[in-house]
């Protein structure tokens, strides 16, 4: 079976597209040719900086053929109509339809029309172009004397050559014809841009390979990204070393060359005063290198590590000078931010009015910065106001948080008017991502306590679903204000997240959120604080706010416990107990404390593996079933009284009475328990109405002739419906 | 091309006006227009008219030049080895872009004394834009052994219009490839003219008297009051010409005859805006407007020069 080999050939295509686009390019041209019929055995792209490969193995020679049958007009019609019918099967007479005869309508003609398959190699002559044409790039350009014309080729940068060959192992492949915007498929590629640009002739995919590493390309990104990292490790274990490892860069440094030659270099040891992390950033963000740490005390080492692109003639001497004098003026620029940041800013006098209202103590480099933060009105979002409102707003939710999570008051809002403070540094200006981190390390110089000085750095926590939740109780307090007061502001400004559209990433504030509560057992009454940090913006109504924001926070917590694997349907008995906003109101049964949510989802779990909660449910589902029905016949809450005791006691069956008193004692019973927040011992008060339940179905026929007999059964359901409805909605639960 | 003897003083590993003279004949060589600064204080090499201007419509064009560049913002009173608030750039556009444009920058490394077996040269992605050009297009930033050396550009837009056909922009940073062909840590130790001793003159006798004194005057004694009327007027003149230069009703040509002085204001804006940036006093939210108003002006220029001859007007 035949294989093809497709290359596209361009200039340095940005390494964050490279993988994409290799894949793209699989997707597209294998997806094209199983439309057509064509089914191949296996497909692998490839990537480099200068172009993209495709292989397909085990395509057939040509497509399947077709056979048709179309049915023409009766024998004997009209003119008009044969013509027509032979116009559209292409048949030159009538002599080549068939007569079909049908013993109702008679007989008609037949056009038996056989398509042979289209050759592969025709195929793919029309799908690569189109492909190329509507190719998938994040951006992409005109360029050349070409894109004078409108509707012009675009590509991620030029395109220079394209190499197509289709054809069986055993024989010479051929060109697979056809032309994109003047650029002619063919059998040829170009080596290593230095060291072999010359043409090279390509039969297919398996002296492709070979033909490239001989010219020094390496097609495979995953086999560059091996080499740099065994490389690079090999020199910092020679070096007694370690390498820093880091993903990210691997990935996109192995976009940057297609023969990589890892080497080393060093620089000044006065440097490594330089925070570790402000290090790295620098050589990682503006030199794309490595860096190396002493295995033994976990520092970094005053070595960094380049991935050349070049096998240099002096053995890359001046390749680890060059890159060695810029990492050293890079240093120079982080070690100048690092001492500025430390000494006190010019003009304090200015700043005064903004200290005093944030508190703040000028005779500190990092209260300083907060103060110029604040000075500057820098916006946070237009219609949320500046950074430093933000911060006064952050602070003094913190302060209110801080007793319910157990931290101290005073430390809460000293880091809550300080966690900001390193947004004007200029380490943070230089390296955004440094934030928070930075402003640990100069608070920690200043003398803050530690535990200010982590929270400062650990309020951003958590990122994303897998980073880790903070457990200080100052962090705590802090990061949920930080939190909250985004999410607060947005649901004000009502600026929510919808369908797939999240630019404040506030479902990710949403899950943080829910990440500390949970993860710290925060026992907090949402509704109310969110109210009262609501009435802290203008313009909307912080009830309805809360309420809504209480509702998308309920919605992630869903999904979150979704995700975890908790049962979709127990997930939502328990969260829609009482959705009803009356029922929401602070002091009631139906709390959004998310801890307690959790707690009740988790009993209910495990009292549905009893027999007994298993029995109840099933108990519960015939009550509800026949409740639903009469209700229909009487009107909603016609039941909806207490039972008459009296007439149990006079005229009841013995079931009747039975079930009574298990309600009667099972209920306060439960209650008490969920008042206590025992939710085992509630499922178990409830786990007692079984065998009364089950005798009560058994014996008693709820439709009674006697309409009062009838009335006071169907009110006896309803108490035990709404006495599961204390932890629960059964009625959600499926299965 | 063979390098010239290491004691040439116009070697250019040897002088920066070596440098320059070597960039100047190397392209030269290839069909450029080699033309001198633009008479106007300018942020970048893009913003002569033989750019900005000459990208805009069908016409071919190619052309180098040497542009001196000001930002004020930059600006180090001397202390910084390689931050300068006026430096040189060395520009070179080329419409249409040439199929062979990456291969020609190459080679102009090679004329000035860049080894290439011996070092790195790699294209880093690097996405151009100018908002108050309104312009953009993709290209790389050249990195030679991990220093960023020259700016490589395909215009895709420019005031405001889509390039037909893409023109190709090479900038390359003078004083940062002297320092590295020369081998030198601060600019200010640069060899100017090639020559030693009592003769040698360094980049720092010719600009480290100007670094200081601009740095003085961009942050501290720049007139904001008055930055601030020049910048109205400009912007008010720029629109005046627009309007008068605009081919009246019925006329016989529908050129437009003022679109190079209206282009002169524009690049006035521009640099007032830099300098009143410097001094810090324009809020973050001001900001946004002055580059918008000054992207306005550029986009309307665009348009005017369009409607001329140079710009493919009939």
């Amino acid at each position: 079976m035949p294989d093809l080999l497709l290359e596209l050939f361009s200039e340095e295509i940005p390494a964050r597209m490279q993988r994409k686009a290799a894949e793209d390019l699989k997707k597209l041209v294998t997806d094209a040719l199983v439309e057509r019929g064509l089914t191949y055995e296996g497909a692998k792209a490839f990537a480099t900086p200068r172009r993209l490969a495709l292989t397909i193995a085990g395509l057939p020679v040509r497509g399947r053929d077709v056979r048709e049958e179309r049915k023409g007009p009766r024998v004997g019609a009209p003119d008009a109509a044969v013509q027509g019918f032979l116009k559209a099967t292409g048949l030159a007479s009538l002599n080549q339809a068939t007569i079909v005869s049908d013993p109702k309508k008679g007989d008609s003609y037949v056009a038996v029309i056989e398509k042979p398959g289209q050759e592969t190699v025709a195929a793919i002559a029309e799908i690569v172009p189109a492909v190329i044409r509507s190719f998938p790039w994040p951006k992409s350009m005109r360029w050349g004397k070409a894109s004078a014309e409108s509707g012009s080729l675009r590509w991620v940068r030029p395109l220079h050559s394209i190499l197509c060959t289709f054809g069986a192992e055993t024989e010479d492949p051929e060109v697979v014809p056809f032309e994109v915007d003047g650029i002619k498929s063919g059998n040829v590629t170009y080596g290593h841009r230095f060291h072999a640009p010359g043409p090279i002739t390509v039969k297919r995919f398996d002296d492709y390979v070979p033909s490239l590493e001989r010219a020094k390309v390496v097609l495979d990104a995953d086999r560059r990204k091996e080499i740099i990292l065994a490389d690079a490790r090999n020199l910092a274990f020679a070096a007694g070393l370690e390498l820093v490892e880091d993903e990210g860069l691997l990935e996109e440094v192995a976009g940057l060359v297609e023969w990589p030659v890892v080497l080393m270099g060093d620089f000044e040891e006065r440097f490594l005063d330089i925070p570790g992390e402000a290090i790295r950033a620098t050589i990682r963000a503006n030199q794309k290198c490595f860096v190396l740490r002493d295995p033994a005390t976990g520092e970094l080492a005053n070595r960094f590590i380049p991935v050349s692109n070049l096998m240099a003639s002096d053995g890359g001497l001046a390749i680890t000078a060059g890159n060695g004098r810029v990492v050293r003026a890079r240093l120079s620029d982080a070690a100048y931010f690092w001492q500025t940041d430390r000494g006190p800013l010019p003009d304090l006098d200015t700043l005064k009015e903004s200290a005093e209202k944030l508190g703040l103590d000028l005779a500190k480099p990092l209260d300083q910065r907060m103060a110029k933060l604040d000075k500057l009105g820098v916006v946070f979002h237009a219609k949320l106001g500046t950074q430093g409102e933000r911060v006064q707003r952050i602070a003094a939710l913190a302060k209110e948080l801080a007793p319910i999570v157990g931290a101290d008051p005073a430390l809460a809002e000293r880091t809550a008017r300080l966690a900001k403070a390193d947004l004007p540094t200029e380490m943070v200006g230089e390296f955004p991502e440094l934030q928070g981190l930075m402003g640990r390390k100069y608070a920690e110089l200043q003398g803050e306590t530690a535990s200010v000085a982590a929270a400062i750095e650990e309020h951003y926590k958590p990122l994303g679903p897998s980073d880790r939740v903070p457990t200080d109780p100052v962090s705590v307090a802090v990061a949920l204000a930080d939190k909250l007061d985004t999410l607060v502001g947005f649901w004000a400004i009502d600026e929510k997240p919808t369908g797939s559209k999240d630019p404040y990433a506030l479902r990710r504030a949403a899950l943080g959120v829910i990440r500390l509560i949970l993860e710290n057992g925060v026992r907090l009454e949402l509704i109310p604080l969110l109210t009262k940090h609501g009435d802290r913006f203008s313009g909307h109504d912080s009830i309805n706010s809360a309420f809504e924001l209480v509702q998308f926070i309920a919605e992630r917590l869903k999904v979150q416990l979704r995700d975890q694997g908790a049962r979709f349907d127990l997930v939502d008995a328990v969260l829609e107990t009482g959705v009803r906003r009356e029922a929401m109101l602070p002091g009631m049964s139906n709390s959004r404390d998310l801890v307690l949510i959790v707690q009740r989802l988790n009993a209910l779990g495990r009292f549905l593996d009893t027999e007994d909660g298993r029995n109840l449910l099933a108990g519960y589902r015939r009550a509800a079933n026949i409740l639903k029905a009469e209700e229909k016949k009487d009107g909603e809450g016609a039941f909806a009284e207490a039972p008459k005791l009296e007439l149990i006691a006079d005229a009841g069956l013995i079931e009747e009475k039975g079930l009574a008193v298990a309600l009667a004692q099972a209920t306060p019973k439960a209650e008490a328990a969920i008042a206590a927040e025992d939710y085992e011992g509630a499922m178990a008060a409830l786990a007692e109405l079984r065998p009364a339940v089950d005798a009560f179905f058994d014996k008693v026929t709820v439709n009674d002739p006697d309409p009062a007999l009838r009335a006071n059964r169907l009110k006896l359901l309803n108490q035990l419906r709404e006495a599961t409805r204390a932890v629960a909605d059964f009625g959600r639960i499926a299965g | 091309m063979p390098l010239a003897a290491s004691s040439d003083p116009m070697n250019p590993t040897r002088s920066f006006q070596g440098l320059l003279l070597t960039l100047q004949r190397f392209w030269a060589e290839r069909g450029c227009v080699i033309l001198q600064p633009y008479d106007m204080e300018v942020g970048a090499g893009t913003f002569h008219p033989a750019t900005t201007l000459r990208a805009l419509g069908p016409k071919p064009w190619k052309a180098a030049y040497v542009q001196p560049s000001r930002r004020p913002k930059d600006g180090r009173y001397g202390e910084n080895p390689n931050r300068l608030q006026h430096y040189y750039q060395f520009q070179v556009i080329l419409k249409p872009s040439p199929p062979d444009l990456q291969q020609l920058y190459l080679d102009s490394l090679k004329a000035i004394g860049v080894d290439l077996a011996l070092h790195d040269v790699r294209f880093v992605e690097d996405d151009w834009e100018s908002p108050t050009l309104g312009a953009w297009g993709l290209g790389w930033e050249c990195w030679c052994d991990g220093m960023e050396v020259s700016q490589f550009t395909y215009f895709q837009q420019v005031a405001g219009v889509e390039c037909a056909p893409v023109a190709g922009e090479l900038t390359y940073g003078l004083e940062r490839l002297a320092m590295y062909v020369q081998g030198v840590e601060n600019v200010y130790d640069l060899n100017f003219n090639g020559l030693e001793g009592e003769d040698r003159i360094s980049y720092g006798d010719v600009f480290l008297q100007a670094e200081q004194e601009f740095s003085r005057h961009n942050f501290e004694y720049a007139n904001t009051e008055t930055l601030f009327r020049h910048f109205s007027d400009a912007e008010a003149e720029c629109k005046a010409l627009l309007a008068a230069g605009e081919a009246e009703e019925g006329a016989n040509s529908a050129q437009h005859k003022l679109a190079l002085p209206a282009y002169d204001q524009c690049i006035k804006a521009s640099h007032v805006f830099n300098l009143l940036d410097a001094r810090g006093v324009i809020s973050v939210t001001e900001r946004q407007s002055y580059i918008l108003r000054v992207r306005e002006l550029a986009k309307a220029c665009g348009a005017a020069w369009l409607k001329t001859a140079g710009g493919g007007a009939n």
